[in-house]
């Protein structure tokens, strides 16, 4: 176990079951509109993905991922507003060439935080350094003084709520409780029409088995032992000699960049951005796919995220008055008929059976997708 | 046909049975008319909205769910009860409606989600929903970009005008300046204190109220205060309040934070039988939650009241209690999401199609003489023409009407000199 290997053999068979999924499956059943609904729905699976490497395995339950998602989705939305806010486009308005919600306010200059994102190239780099930067800050302000658990919990919301606030009470630099709304185009390229969705679609997938293949290498590491070791006992890693607070940040840090990346996708998807992704509400929902999935399955976050939305939406549809009761009873009936979310079920109900299925014929079993596999080399408690 | 009759007993079924034998001539009238009898499909449908020989459908897109939910449900009601009427006196060209209803649960991107879903999935011909500014502002990139029309039943601030929305509300200058004018009148008033709820509508709304202050009235305003929606506490401002004692104070507090604005301000003693205030946005539905003791005597300005008293509004408070209970009240919005649905029949009938294109360019000049606030017109810039009125508040939570302009007010989305 001295190697770190990047996925086991199951693990692999997983990932290209997903990867059927979502790159053939889907795109083939659905419709443009509901494919873009789904390109919606994975851009929250993203962050659940953040949160398997940061609450499953580093144990560090955090609930302000909205804020992350927030700060990526408004770095592109800033820059996609920009050049939506072209001068021939915003004619209309007192001082043209400026984003409309900035007119409204009796702005008349463009903002000097706001040049940056001008450019694409620097975009990026926000989208991935803002919240990257924000979420070191944090973690570092916490874990170096041993701020942990339910603490830590509990500030994450405060800095949610902040934010939150902060965005609608600057309405005029950030467009408010309305948020960034009519987002056209990326450098000239319409990303309204159903094409443009479609491209989008397949550039998000691939995005994610980015984060994906990033997530099974942590897990893999030394370092993904270290953290499942330090969440199960963290003052036995301490006393080992390991700085527990890095680990923590470094874990803290990636949930933040994955989930930026997911809420730079929302806005190129959904084609806006609003405080209504920061606060507090959103944040506990990203926690609730992630439990749902089953917390320590890195498949499962995408899956949970899936269907929680897939449900969410259908719900509403059939029944627009009485569909949050539907979707409160599945999150209860998850939690509480299965602690491991749906990787739970497929742990303990079907995976056994396909093992033997399969060892029926070959000798050896399969090891399990999910995360069990990962405690045989940590301690076990 | 079954399908009707379904829906016309569904929701209602309980309140109808108790009332017994009233109902009977109800649900038989409503089974009455009888469609297909319009013009051929093909002919009022060229682009392939959902539109059979027989039926037409629209969508309903408010919020069933959330915050938003206490305000929208009034609009739902409204514009389910003006379908049902429609539909009893034969639908739009010989065709009856049918609604989808979808939940935009209090969140933007909800309602863009499903103002798309409406369009493109359902392919309806028209969308009555939306209330807040933000929702609306989410959904309207999609009705532009897959060419749907909306009818839009909330007081908004203006600086907006699309070809694919129809504003069933009043805009800001519409709704303020009759009222400020009264107001400095009557009142002699010069000094202003605006309070209101942190976000575009009540600051576009008082910065159009300040340049009139201070251009038109030439008068003074002493303070301008914001806070975040949802906020309970407002004991600073009203301290400010005493201290500055103006004239007037203009407040644009929106949702649940007037109970807490009104309990305090009496709590401090300010008695709005003595001091002025003018609100444009409390309706009836909100004096329900803040209890008409707190708040009798506060002058409100917009265009309609439950109580006025002409024979439209005679026929559709008892018709809209008799749907949807006797407890049931009826604010401005309310009122102009009933208009919905009929200024959509009156266009399709003049257009003679359910073609957006046709009904977008129909509009302008349409006429509803049975609207509750009177007889109101589609302007060219599909505004409505409305008269501005001013209620005072009384204590069993109903509106005195002290005020109505002569005329309809123009619609004026982008004012020159107040922006």
């Amino acid at each position: 176990m001295t190697n770190a290997r990047f996925a086991t053999r199951s693990e692999l068979i997983g990932i290209l079951v997903l990867a059927v999924f979502l790159v053939v499956i889907l795109p083939l059943c659905l419709d443009v509109f509901r494919l873009n609904l789904v390109a919606k729905y994975l851009t929250y699976a993203f962050v659940a993905l953040g949160l398997v490497i940061c609450w499953g395995y580093g144990g560090i339950l955090s609930l302000g991922q909205g804020v992350f998602f927030g700060l990526g989705g408004y770095c592109m939305a800033m820059f996609l507003k920009l050049e939506a806010s072209s001068v021939e486009n915003t004619k209309i308005q007192s001082t043209p060439g400026i984003p409309d919600f900035m007119d409204w306010n009796q702005i008349t200059a463009l903002p000097m935080f706001w040049k940056p994102f001008h450019s694409l190239t620097l975009t990026i780099i926000a989208v991935i350094l803002v919240p990257g930067i924000f979420a070191l800050i944090i973690g570092a302000a916490m874990f170096k003084r041993r701020v942990g658990g339910t603490y830590f919990a509990i500030i994450t919301q405060a800095v949610a709520a902040i934010l939150t606030i902060l965005i609608v009470g600057q309405q005029g630099y950030t467009g408010g409780i309305n948020g960034m709304t009519d987002l056209r185009t990326l450098k000239g390229w319409d990303i309204r029409p159903d094409h443009a969705k479609i491209v989008l679609y397949f550039f998000e997938v691939a995005c994610l088995f980015g984060c994906i293949f990033i997530a099974q290498f942590i897990r893999h590491s030394k370092l993904g032992r270290i953290l499942v070791a330090m969440r199960d006992k963290e003052d036995r890693v301490r006393f080992s000699g390991y700085s527990v607070a890095n680990f923590k940040i470094f874990a803290f840090c990636v949930a933040a960049v994955f989930a930026a990346i997911g809420g730079a996708m929302f806005a190129l998807n959904v084609g806006f951005m609003s405080p209504s992704f920061v606060g507090i509400v959103p944040s506990i929902e990203m926690v609730i796919y992630t439990a749902v999935g089953g917390r320590l399955s890195i498949l499962g976050a995408v899956y949970g995220t899936l269907l929680v939305n897939f449900a969410k939406t259908s719900l509403s549809e059939s029944f627009p008055e009485l569909w949050l009761f539907g979707l409160g009873g599945l999150f209860i009936a998850v939690v509480l008929a299965f602690p491991n979310g749906l990787a739970g079920i497929w742990q303990d109900h079907v995976q056994p059976r396909i093992d033997r299925l399969l060892s029926s014929r070959k000798p050896k079993p399969a090891a399990g997708w999910t995360d069990n596999s990962v405690a045989d080399g940590a301690p076990a408690e | 046909m079954s399908d009707e009759i379904k829906r016309g007993l569904q929701s209602p079924l309980r309140r109808k049975l108790l009332m017994g034998m009233a109902a009977l001539p109800a649900i038989s009238m409503l089974s009455r008319p009888s469609f297909g009898a319009g013009p051929a499909t093909s002919a009022v449908n060229t682009t392939g909205l959902a539109v059979t020989d027989t039926e037409v459908t629209c969508g309903i897109l408010h919020s069933a769910t959330g915050t938003m939910a206490i305000s929208e449900t009034g609009s739902i009601q409204a514009e389910k009860l003006a379908i049902e009427q429609i539909n009893a006196m034969g639908g739009i060209l010989g065709r009856k409606i049918k609604f989808i209803q979808e939940d935009g649960a209090s969140d933007w991107p909800t309602f863009a989600e499903k103002a798309k879903k409406l369009l493109v999935n359902d392919k309806v011909a028209a969308i009555m929903g939306c209330w807040t500014s933000a929702s609306r502002k989410a959904v309207l990139p999609v009705m532009e970009q897959y060419n749907g029309m909306l009818y839009y039943p909330t007081f908004y601030e203006g600086l907006e005008q699309s070809k694919n929305v129809i504003y069933t509300g009043q805009e800001a200058t519409q709704q303020i300046l009759a009222g400020l004018n009264w107001i400095a009148k009557e009142k002699g008033a010069k000094s202003f204190f605006f309070i209101g709820s942190d976000y575009i509508w009540p600051r576009t709304s008082n910065k159009i109220a300040r340049k009139h202050v201070e251009n038109v009235l030439k008068g003074k305003v002493v303070g301008e205060e914001y806070y975040a929606l949802g906020s309970t506490q407002f004991n600073s401002v009203i301290n400010k309040i005493k201290l500055t004692k103006p004239d007037v104070i203009f407040t644009d507090v929106v949702g649940g934070s007037n109970v807490a604005f009104y309990k305090q301000l009496k709590a401090a003693g300010i008695d709005l039988s003595k001091q002025a205030l003018l609100t444009i946005s409390v309706t009836e539905d909100e004096i329900d939650g803040i209890g008409g003791e707190n708040i009798a005597g506060a002058y409100a300005c917009m265009k309609y009241f439950q109580s006025l008293d002409n024979p439209n509004n005679k026929a559709f408070v008892p018709a809209f209690k008799k749907q949807w209970g006797e407890k049931t009240v009826i604010g401005d919005v309310t009122q102009a999401a009933y208009l919905g649905p009929w200024l959509w029949k009156l266009t399709v009938e003049k257009a003679g199609s359910f073609d957006i294109d046709k009904v977008a360019a129909a509009s302008p000049g349409i006429e509803f003489k049975g609207a509750p606030e009177g007889y109101v017109r589609i302007h060219e810039n599909h505004h409505l023409w409305s008269k501005t009125r001013v209620g005072r508040a009384k204590l069993d939570g109903q509106f005195e009407l002290i005020y109505e302009t002569a005329d309809l007010v123009e619609p004026d989305p982008f004012p020159k000199g107040y922006q």
